[in-house]
């Protein structure tokens, strides 16, 4: 049996290994993928994101479990911030999902951001479709835990969960016009603590002022008090997912097509400036040419980066 | 660092064994050598612990252990390593073990086992030179 179809078919080795692959860029992982493409399309991809601490692996956790219980394939990637000093990561979202270990029915994976900026890594995408091509139901990309411009996810989820806990009025009109605007459904977990009431309420008043009734997007974004750690307000939350799922799937409605599209166009454009990226550099070696030469130049003001791509650009793509 | 194998790790404790500080300064450790650390907390089963390694795909299982019950735990992780055609990950161990245990675990397969004083630039070192990143095959 071919990788391809060992994939398709679940083989647990064989994905993994595919992941790590892509990962580290292995040219070989790009026939694979190309090979599984046609698998693709099947899965619901849900977002989480949100500060750290807020609960984001223990939401995810239930999630999993809850659709576990109605017989879905759950697979789960978790991502975690590379120190920019050293390269290391230390990924520890597991840590919330560890009655999910045995059960051939869940797939989890932890990346590390590997130097990429917006909260996945930039393998995220090629790795939703493995998990997509494997046949998961649905893929749960939890992204690091950073603050306001987190909203790479919105472009690779179908729906994008936002997660918050009571207590940070304020943080809330200070990021609302980054990854607020992405959030289809809103998160209040920890909502036992002091405060949850105000911080939907505040919630309430930014969907009012309609922070997203834009693009002809009617749906109204939803907001959910959670407590992860004893499963409260989870079957309320994966409703609100299925709904919004049903919204993006309504005959006779645009949206499902325009989701995927965008996402499309995103990896696309992705994939393209990687390769284009890679082939320049590649030219440039060839010539007996490195980027090295050329920031010294500039460095010693012999030249500038406004010439040098110029040059670069003139005598690669003419 | 396109085409360079980051080295993964997972750092797990097997059993009853509710001490974690010691795995939690070597997985910190580990990720300030520049490696990516899975790291699952205290109270996993082998099999908890294997499925978890396949799934992220490590190189290197480290499994650190103070309640005596390494002589179970570590053999039962490399039997389903095998199990699991896995084999080609490897395991070292930390922790307590009384000194007529090493040769033991080290014949089960235990690559290599560190004790309470092992210096955290020792164990990065004995890694750096004995566990290389799968290769594409």
């Amino acid at each position: 049996m071919d990788i391809v179809q060992r994939i398709v078919s679940g083989d647990v080795r064989t994905i993994a290994r595919l992941l790590r692959d892509i990962d580290d860029e292995l040219p070989s992982a790009r026939s694979v993928l190309q090979g599984l493409y046609p698998h693709t399309g099947k899965a619901h991809i849900v977002g989480f994101t949100g500060s750290p601490g807020v609960g984001k692996s223990s939401l995810v956790d239930q999630i999993a479990t809850f659709y576990r219980k109605e017989s879905k394939t759950v697979g789960i990637l978790a991502v975690d911030p590379t120190s920019p000093f050293t390269g290391g990561a230390i990924l520890g979202d597991r840590i919330r999902m560890q009655r999910h270990f045995l059960d051939p029915g869940v797939f989890i994976r932890s990346l590390a951001t590997r130097g990429q900026f917006g909260g996945l890594s930039k393998s995220t995408n090629d790795m939703v479709n493995v998990l997509d091509a494997a046949g998961k139901d649905l893929v749960l990309v939890e992204t690091v835990g950073v603050g306001q411009d987190e909203v790479e996810i919105a472009n690779s989820a179908h729906t994008t969960v936002l997660v918050m806990i009571p207590g940070m009025g304020d943080d809330i009109q200070a990021i609302k016009a980054g990854v607020m605007e992405i959030g289809n459904i809103f998160v209040v977990n920890k909502a036992d603590r002091e405060g949850s009431r105000k911080t939907v309420r505040e919630l309430m008043n930014l969907v009012e002022l309609g922070v997203r009734r834009r693009n002809g997007d009617d749906w109204e974004p939803q907001i959910i008090e959670t407590e992860a750690v004893k499963g409260r307000g989870i079957d309320k939350l994966c409703q609100t997912i299925e709904d919004h799922k049903a919204y993006l799937k309504a005959t006779g409605s645009q949206r499902w097509r325009e989701t995927v599209e965008k996402r499309t166009r995103i990896q696309l454009m992705g994939a393209l400036r990687d390769r284009v990226l890679k082939a320049v550099l590649e030219k440039i070696e060839q010539r007996g040419d490195s980027i090295d030469n050329m920031v010294a130049k500039i460095v010693d003001r012999q030249s500038d980066p406004y010439t040098v791509v110029q040059q670069i650009v003139e005598s690669v793509l003419t | 660092m396109a085409n360079a194998r980051n080295l993964r790790i997972l750092v797990a404790k097997p059993g009853l064994d509710g001490h974690d500080r010691g795995a939690r300064i070597v997985a910190r450790a580990f990720r300030d050598a520049g490696f990516e650390v899975i790291y699952t907390g205290c109270h996993q089963t082998p099999e908890q612990i294997v499925s978890t390694a396949i799934q992220e795909d490590v190189d290197l299982i480290g499994l650190s252990i103070l309640s005596g019950a390494h002589r179970y735990s570590f053999p039962r992780v490399l039997e389903l390593l095998r199990e699991n055609n896995a084999e080609d990950i490897s395991v070292i161990g930390g922790g307590i073990f009384p000194l007529e245990d090493i040769p033991v675990l080290k014949e089960a397969g235990i690559k290599e086992l560190f004790e309470p004083g092992a210096k955290l630039s020792d164990i990065i070192e004995w890694v750096g030179k004995n566990i290389i990143p799968r290769r594409e095959a």
